[in-house]
């Protein structure tokens, strides 16, 4: 049985007898399909969010950072991108994060694949790609973005460009002696719910305007509409998805519903894909925040390295895809 | 005592800075919080999550903002361990 048939049974009795549309016109399909979607997600996002901010308790970023200091750089980069899912990330933590790292001697390669993975895969993004894409979709997301972090940041280990970080920055060295007060079980418990409920709140307007510009697209914009523009055959799509997708961080949540619309109109499989990554891994407010510890010549090298990677993603699953 | 909320000037440590100021009221302490927005300060502490609430200068909550109840109990706890 279909696992979200209860929430079908409901959009459908919403739509069809409570709101009384009629079944296979185009507003009752819009209409039910929002319905369906912003149930479905909202569920998926209350149970994740909960469920990994349990685990996050227990592996705080400052875990997190002496496990990595203490690792040789090759499986370093690959603990970091893995350690970087669970970490939730704004721009506002990426100072003390970069700092903190980098002070207690993780190299600066492995810091920058936790920089790549933190964002690009979380949580979030995770329940929308798996509640609109499926969970083979979903599954290459975090694994392409995987081998992104971790070859990125490989290739800046080998560039040693360790002197294009601000000179302050090694001049102090931290103990990264763990002083964390202890939390219950009762504390973990409150604290996920707190921020399972502050993520919803968050997040809720971009998701429901996503999802119900989503629909509109779903129910009245021609199928392959965009494949003329933006199909697997276009050479220049991926690149152009990558650009514009750098200045939408914030709305991540309202993009990726969006998007989801959009490929059932003609937009190819690997486009897509390189756009949600460029939403999420690249970010200009991110850039500009870490000019305070970095020069800009290093962050237009890590965005160049992950950028590119992004592209040859998408390029490649617009071969495989279609 | 000391008691001091540390964060990167962001609207969730403002928020964090506030509500102790509110517990600390409710507690009947004397001190005044203090509000410190030197990251590097985290730092030494051996921290990378903002904010950070510190009773004489031992993290007592880290990287969330709890309810007022939540923070005069972590209070209480450091003062008494102290």
């Amino acid at each position: 049985m279909n696992l979200f048939y209860p929430i079908e049974a409901l959009a459908d009795w919403l739509a069809y007898t409570v709101f009384k549309l009629t079944p296979h016109s185009v507003a009752g399909e819009s209409i039910n399909f929002f319905i369906y979607d912003v149930v479905k997600i909202f569920l998926l996002l209350a149970v994740v969010i909960f469920v990994v901010s349990i685990i996050r308790s227990y592996l705080p970023p400052e875990k997190i950072r002496n496990v990595l200091a203490h690792q040789n750089k090759f499986t370093g980069n690959i603990l970091a991108g893995l350690l970087g899912i669970l970490t939730p990330f704004c721009s506002c933590s990426a100072i003390p994060l970069f700092l903190g790292f980098v002070q207690a001697g993780v190299p600066l390669g492995t810091t920058f694949s936790f920089l790549v993975a933190s964002p690009m895969i979380n949580e979030v993004a995770l329940v929308l790609l798996l509640g609109l894409f499926g969970w083979k979709i979903a599954l290459i997301y975090i694994l392409s973005g995987l081998a992104i972090a971790i070859l990125s940041g490989m290739i800046i280990d080998r560039l040693k460009i360790e002197n294009l970080v601000e000179a302050f920055v090694y001049q102090n060295k931290i103990n990264s002696s763990l002083d964390l007060p202890n939390m219950s079980q009762k504390e973990r418990i409150i604290y996920a719910k707190d921020y399972t409920l502050d993520m919803l709140k968050k997040v809720w307007p971009y998701i429901v305007i996503g999802i119900g510009v989503g629909a509109w697209i779903h129910g009245y914009v021609p199928t392959d509409f965009l494949a003329k523009y933006a199909g697997s055959g276009k050479w220049y799509g991926v690149p152009l998805a990558v650009l514009i997708g750098i200045p939408l961080y914030s709305n991540a949540a309202g993009v990726i519903p969006l998007v989801s619309a959009l490929t059932e109109k003609g937009v190819s499989m690997g486009t897509t894909l390189a756009f949600m990554m460029s939403v999420t891994a690249l970010s200009l407010p991110e850039f500009m925040i870490l000019k305070k510890v970095m020069k800009t010549k290093l962050i237009l090298i890590f965005a160049g390295i992950v950028g590119l990677g992004i592209i040859f993603t998408g390029y490649i699953f617009n071969l495989l895809l279609g | 005592m000391k008691i001091q909320v540390l964060g990167s000037g962001c609207p969730t440590c403002k928020k964090l800075f506030e509500i102790t100021k509110q517990a600390v009221k409710e507690l009947n302490i004397p001190d005044e919080v203090e509000y410190v927005t030197d990251v590097q300060q985290i730092l030494n502490m051996g921290l990378m999550s903002s904010p950070v609430l510190a009773v004489n200068g031992k993290p007592a909550l880290v990287g969330f903002v709890p309810k007022v109840e939540e923070i005069k109990k972590a209070i209480q706890k450091n003062i008494s361990q102290q």
